[in-house]
C-alpha cells in the first residue's frame, strides 16, 4: 500500500492533478473506493456488480479499506451495512437489479435512521425472464426509498460521483444515504479513459461525532426510535413521529441541493439550452443522445440535451425552467416504465410538448440512429399537424 | 468501429481489449464493451471496439460496424452466433477478417458480401499461433497481427505496449475467470517475458502473412 495523505474534498475534485488510465467502469468504483478512505466493505457477488467489489477485495489485500467481508445474502449485506454506518464507520457496497429488490426493504432503513451509506447500483434488468443485461428499472423504484440518488453516464461519471457521495452524504445537515447508479455493461463493463486523482491522496476520515443521530456502540443506545420504537405504542404521537421523521428525511434531501451545486457543479449538465428540441436523459441514454444530437445538429436540426445527473433530490427549478424554451422535448430511458418522463412531466407546464419514449429495455442497445429515427418522426408528425 | 464474433472462452474479450489499450497507446480514444450471456465456454460472445481520434459517447453494441473479426468458424458455419447473418450490418467497403484455412462462405453469404463491396480475409489465426507461440490460445493475438496487416487503425508498437500492459505485470485487473486462464498460460510459458515475446512473435508473424495475402489491399471482383 501507498503512503498516503488526507486532501480537502475541495482539493480533490476541483484542484488535484488527474492521470489518464484505461479502466471499465468496475475498476474505476475500486479506484473510487481506494481515494474514499473507506472503512468498511461488505459484499455479495451478482452480475454486473461482481467484478467491482471482487476489486475492492484485493484493495482491502492491500491495506486500502479497514474491513471486508461477504455476506450470506444482499439483504444479509444491506443490513449489516447498516450496522457498520450506525456503528460510526464510513461503509461502502454494490448490488444489481435483483440484488436490489433482494435487499429492498433496508434502503428506507437506511433513509430513516439517517446513515450516509453509499451504495452502487449497477442497474440490470429483474427477473422473470432471467436476465443479467442492462435496463435500470431499479432507480425508478430506488427514487422514492428518501435516498439521494446519482446517475452516472459513464465510468468517470461513476469515479467522481461516488467520491462527491460520501462528501454530500455525510454532511450533518444531510446524512442520507447515496445510491450511485449506473447502467450495467454500458458502464460497467465499457472500457475507456478515466481520468483518476493521485492514489496517494485520500479524504478525510468520516467524523461520526457530528452525525445528527447518535453512534451506536456498547456504552451508547441507539438513537431513539430504535431502542424504544414507537410500533410499540398505537396512539398519535406514534404516528405523529413516524410522519414527521418522514418528512426530516425529505427535508434532509432538500438540504443536500447546496451541497450538489458546491461539489458537483450543477444537478444538470445543459448542451445548447436554447434549442428548438431537447433530448432530456440520465446515465447511457444520454451518451446515446449526445450522439443522435450532435449527428442532427450537422443535418441543420436545431437540438440539445439536458444530462441529469440526479435523480434525487429532483433537479425541480433547474428542469421546470429549462423546459419553458424548446417546441419539443423527448426523454429517452433504458427502462420500460419511463421513470424519468414521469419525473419530468410531474412537474413540467404545459407538458403535452413532451414526449416520454423512446424506451430501450431488457438490455438491448440504444442505437443512436434511432434516436435520429423517432426525432425526425416527431419533427414530421408536428408539421403535418 | 469494430465488433469481434466468437465462442466464449476464446481469448476475443481479451484481443478486444488489447485493440483498445494498443488504440490508446496510439494517441486515439477508444471503447470497449463486451457482451455475453451467462459466462461459459463455446457460447456465442461479442466484443465492441470504437476508435477515435476525438472522444468517443456512444455505448453499447456496434450496429454498423466498419470491420467484423470472426475468430472461430462455427460463428459463420454453425451460426454461432447474435445477429443473422453473421454479418448483418457491416458497412459497405469494410473488412470481414476470419479465423479460417480456406473460403467457407455459403454462396449466397459471399454474394452478399460481394455486393458491399466488402474485403474478406481468411487467416489461418490458430495454425499460425501454434507453429509460432507453442499453443492455439494465441489465436486472438494472431488475429490482431492480421488486423494490424490489413488496416492502420493500429500499430504494431501499440499493441507490443498494450500487451505488456496487459500481461507484464503492469496494473490490469483481469475478472475472476479470465485470471484463471491467465494462470494456465503462465505456467505454460514460464516465464511472462517468454509470454510476452511469443504473444508479439504471433501477432508480427500473422501481420506478415496479411502482408503478402493477396487480399490484404485488393477487393473482391
Amino acid at each position: 500500500m501507498l503512503e498516503r495523505k488526507v486532501v480537502s474534498p475541495e482539493y480533490m475534485f476541483f484542484e488535484a492533478p488527474r492521470e489518464k488510465k484505461y479502466l471499465i467502469g468496475n475498476e474505476a468504483v475500486a479506484e473510487a473506493v481506494k481515494r474514499a478512505n473507506v472503512d468498511m466493505v461488505i459484499s455479495y457477488p451478482i452480475t454486473p456488480q461482481s467484478e467491482a467489489t471482487h476489486i475492492v477485495g484485493d484493495i482491502y489485500a492491500q491495506g486500502y479499506v479497514k474491513d471486508y467481508y461477504r455476506g450470506e445474502d444482499e439483504f444479509n449485506v444491506m443490513s449489516a451495512m447498516a450496522g457498520a454506518a450506525m456503528g460510526g464507520v464510513r461503509a461502502f457496497t454494490a448490488t444489481s437489479g435483483p440484488g436490489t429488490l433482494r435487499a429492498f426493504e433496508m434502503f428506507p432503513c437506511w433513509a430513516g435512521e439517517r446513515l450516509p451509506i453509499v451504495c452502487a447500483f449497477m442497474t440490470r434488468g429483474v427477473n422473470s425472464p432471467l436476465t443479467i443485461q442492462p435496463d435500470n428499472i431499479e432507480i425508478g423504484w430506488l427514487a422514492d426509498t428518501g435516498m439521494l440518488i446519482f446517475h452516472a453516464e459513464d465510468p468517470q461519471d461513476f469515479f467522481d460521483m461516488i467520491l462527491q457521495a460520501y462528501v454530500i452524504a455525510e454532511q450533518p445537515d444531510v446524512h442520507l444515504p447515496v445510491g450511485v447508479c449506473a447502467d450495467g455493461f454500458f458502464v460497467t463493463h465499457t472500457r475507456e479513459i478515466v481520468e483518476l486523482t493521485p492514489e496517494d491522496e485520500m479524504l478525510p476520515p468520516y467524523d461520526p461525532s457530528v452525525s445528527p443521530v447518535v453512534t451506536m456502540d456498547m456504552e451508547t443506545v441507539p438513537v431513539r426510535h430504535m431502542k424504544d420504537p414507537f410500533v410499540m405504542k398505537s396512539n398519535y404521537i406514534s404516528y405523529n413521529t413516524h410522519a414527521s421523521w418522514q418528512q426530516e428525511v425529505r427535508a434532509a434531501a432538500e438540504r443536500a441541493r447546496k451541497y450538489i451545486t458546491r461539489y458537483m457543479g450543477s444537478p444538470v449538465e445543459v448542451v445548447h439550452p436554447g434549442a428548438e428540441i431537447l433530448f432530456m436523459a440520465s446515465g447511457t441514454a444520454a451518451a446515446q443522445a449526445r450522439v443522435a444530437m450532435e449527428r442532427m445538429r450537422a443535418e441543420g436540426i436545431d437540438i440539445g440535451l439536458v444530462k441529469i445527473k440526479v435523480i434525487r433530490p429532483f433537479p425541480e427549478k433547474e428542469i421546470t425552467e429549462l423546459a419553458e424554451v424548446p417546441r419539443i422535448i423527448i426523454i429517452p430511458e433504458h427502462n420500460i416504465t419511463g421513470w424519468l418522463a414521469r419525473d419530468i412531466k410531474s412537474r413540467v407546464n404545459n407538458n403535452a410538448k413532451i414526449y416520454g419514449g423512446p424506451r430501450v429495455f431488457g438490455g438491448m442497445t440504444m442505437p443512436p440512429e434511432m434516436l435520429v429515427e423517432e426525432t425526425k418522426k416527431l419533427l414530421l408528425n408536428l408539421v403535418t399537424a | 468501429m469494430y465488433v469481434c464474433r466468437d465462442w466464449g472462452g476464446q481469448g476475443m474479450v481479451t484481443a478486444a481489449n488489447l485493440l483498445g489499450m494498443a488504440a490508446v497507446n496510439d494517441g486515439n480514444y477508444s471503447i470497449v464493451i463486451p457482451f455475453f450471456g451467462a459466462e461459459k465456454r463455446l457460447a456465442p460472445t461479442e466484443s465492441y471496439v470504437r476508435i477515435s481520434s476525438q472522444k468517443v459517447y456512444e455505448k453499447g453494441e456496434v450496429g454498423y460496424p466498419d470491420v467484423i473479426m470472426v475468430f472461430h468458424p462455427e460463428v459463420i458455419t454453425k451460426g454461432k452466433c447474435y445477429t443473422m447473418p453473421f454479418y448483418y450490418g457491416l458497412r459497405p467497403n469494410g473488412w470481414l477478417i476470419i479465423n479460417a484455412e480456406s473460403p467457407l462462405l455459403s454462396e449466397e453469404d459471399a454474394r452478399s458480401i460481394a455486393d458491399l463491396n466488402v474485403r474478406v480475409l481468411y487467416v489461418p489465426a490458430s495454425r499460425i499461433a501454434l507453429d509460432v507461440a507453442g499453443t492455439e490460445l494465441a489465436t486472438n493475438m494472431s488475429l490482431l497481427g492480421g488486423l494490424a496487416g490489413a488496416t492502420d487503425i493500429v500499430t504494431l508498437e501499440g499493441l507490443e505496449k498494450a500487451i505488456s500492459q496487459r500481461f507484464g505485470g503492469g496494473k490490469f485487473i483481469a475478472s475472476a475467470t479470465t485470471a484463471a486462464l491467465d494462470d494456465v498460460l503462465k505456467k505454460k510459458y514460464a516465464k511472462t517475458q517468454e509470454l510476452l515475446e511469443k504473444n508479439m512473435a504471433a501477432i508480427r508473424k500473422t501481420c506478415e502473412f496479411v502482408k503478402n495475402s493477396p487480399s490484404a489491399d485488393s477487393t473482391p471482383s
